[in-house]
């Protein structure tokens, strides 16, 4: 069942599709920075990349949990495990393999500024209580990664030949999925007469700005923003790679869908 | 469970003179943290109330950060403590309508974790200076074993999704710091 293609009709469904939206951009992103558990450049990064992961994930746990309970379903895991590509709601950006540590760097980064500008925004505009205290939280945490991936940028950019390039090939290559982050769709636009959403095009100007500013001080250049951007992911339309990804993650529960911890 | 998971025990109170509120608050000071074994959930501010309504319990929690997996150790604990005592009609209910910050552990939880080798949280930051202001690698977090102000930070993430890596050139002991959020 593919459920993107139809407008939220009340307020529940609008909230079921705000919460699903921002928990897959975190399950999947956090899932990519779990794959670094054990291969971290040195063992501080190891433990902040898993960290981070955990943040993500434990973002996307309360989330999916707060979905399930607005629709009758009995746990949050049903909607990690038992949805297919099409269903998932991420932005592409989340999902690319890692690559290098650079690109993993600074896809957190450009993620991470989008995802503390969404939720300043939402934690002022949304009224339901529950996911304002949960939005409230995470945007704690959140400013942590945000912290943290940009002094990355920053001692990447300005380290090394090497490192300095390897960063900004990742930037270069990363930068034609940064458009649909700020593509708004009819759907959201509905999420935002029921005060659950925002119109994400309206954060554009100043990610741009904390973006202009890292990476001049990072000594990188803006990549060139008139270029194809890619789109279509809100509405289930991925990259090839979220069938990989979801295949490996998905696998054991699906194989064992009864299986309980004892 | 994360949210609203509200767990049901049927069963009867042994002893209604003992159930106040302030008892069964007395009770939860006895559940510590599994992860931070020096700290209960009382002084932790995990436990945010406790209310007796028709000799049913609530209590109410939130959780520190968002994936802490010591989450779910806690809620087990609460119950495994309280029906030991006999109190066996109560929910446990994870709040998020508030959120946690290192400002509302005690003044006698940060002597604790001080003298367990973790350096207690200071005050929690204000929005807008965490990407403009000093960089956190500038801070000075005190040691916990020397009190020396001569610490630098080695990484902002470490054992636990709560604490900080440092180390000291006072005493050249590496300590934890207890991130304030």
């Amino acid at each position: 069942m593919s459920t993107f293609d139809t407008l939220p009709q009340n307020r529940d469904q609008a909230l079921t599709e705000i919460l699903l939206r921002l928990a897959d951009d975190r399950l999947i992103l956090g899932h990519r920075l779990s794959e670094w558990a054990g291969h971290a450049p040195e063992l501080e990064e190891d433990l902040a990349l898993a960290n981070i992961a955990l943040d993500m994930i434990g973002h996307a746990s309360a989330l999916y949990t707060y979905a399930a309970k607005i629709n009758g379903l009995k746990e949050e895991d049903w909607h990690a495990y038992f949805r297919d590509d099409i269903d998932f709601k991420n932005a592409a950006i989340t999902e690319l393999p890692n690559g290098d540590f650079a690109y993993s760097i600074a896809r957190l980064f450009l993620f991470s500024v989008w995802s503390y500008l969404l939720y300043r925004e939402l934690t002022k505009t949304i009224t339901d209580i529950q996911l304002k205290g949960m939005l409230t939280k995470h945007m704690k945490e959140i400013k942590y990664h945000l912290r943290h991936s940009r002094e990355w940028v920053i001692r990447l950019g300005d380290g090394t030949k090497e490192s300095h390039n390897r960063v900004q090939n990742a930037l270069d290559d990363l930068w034609m999925y940064t458009g649909e982050l700020f593509q708004s769709d009819p759907i959201e636009q509905a999420c935002t007469e029921f005060q659950l959403f925002t119109d994400v095009s309206g954060l554009k100007a100043e990610w741009a700005d904390i973006v202009t500013g890292t990476l001049d001080e990072a000594t990188l250049t803006l990549p060139v923003d008139e270029q194809f951007m890619f789109s279509g992911s809100r509405s289930g339309r991925h990259t090839e790679h979220l069938g990989w990804l979801l295949a490996e993650m998905q696998f054991l529960r699906r194989s064992h869908p009864e299986a309980d911890w004892i | 469970m994360l949210l609203n998971e509200e767990t049901e025990q049927q069963g009867r109170i042994n002893d209604h003179n003992r159930m106040t509120e302030e008892y069964i608050m007395s009770v939860l000071s006895e559940v510590n943290d599994p992860e931070i074994p020096v700290l209960n959930i009382v002084e932790m501010g995990i436990v945010r109330s406790v209310r007796i309504q028709h000799q049913r319990v609530t209590i109410r929690i939130t959780p520190t950060y968002s994936g802490c997996p010591a989450m779910n150790v806690i809620e087990n604990d609460i119950h495994k403590t309280l029906s030991e005592k006999g109190i066996e009609t109560f929910d446990v209910v994870t709040d998020f309508s508030e959120t946690w910050t290192t400002d509302w552990m005690t003044s006698e939880a940060r002597q604790k974790l001080k003298e367990y080798g973790i350096a207690p949280p200071g005050k929690s930051e204000t929005d807008h200076d965490f990407l403009t202001g000093l960089k956190n690698s500038q801070k000075i977090v005190p040691c916990p074993w020397c009190d020396s102000l001569e610490t630098f930070l080695q990484s902002e993430f470490g054992s636990t999704a709560c604490k900080s890596q440092h180390y000291c050139n006072g005493c050249d002991q590496p300590f934890e710091h207890f991130k304030c959020i």
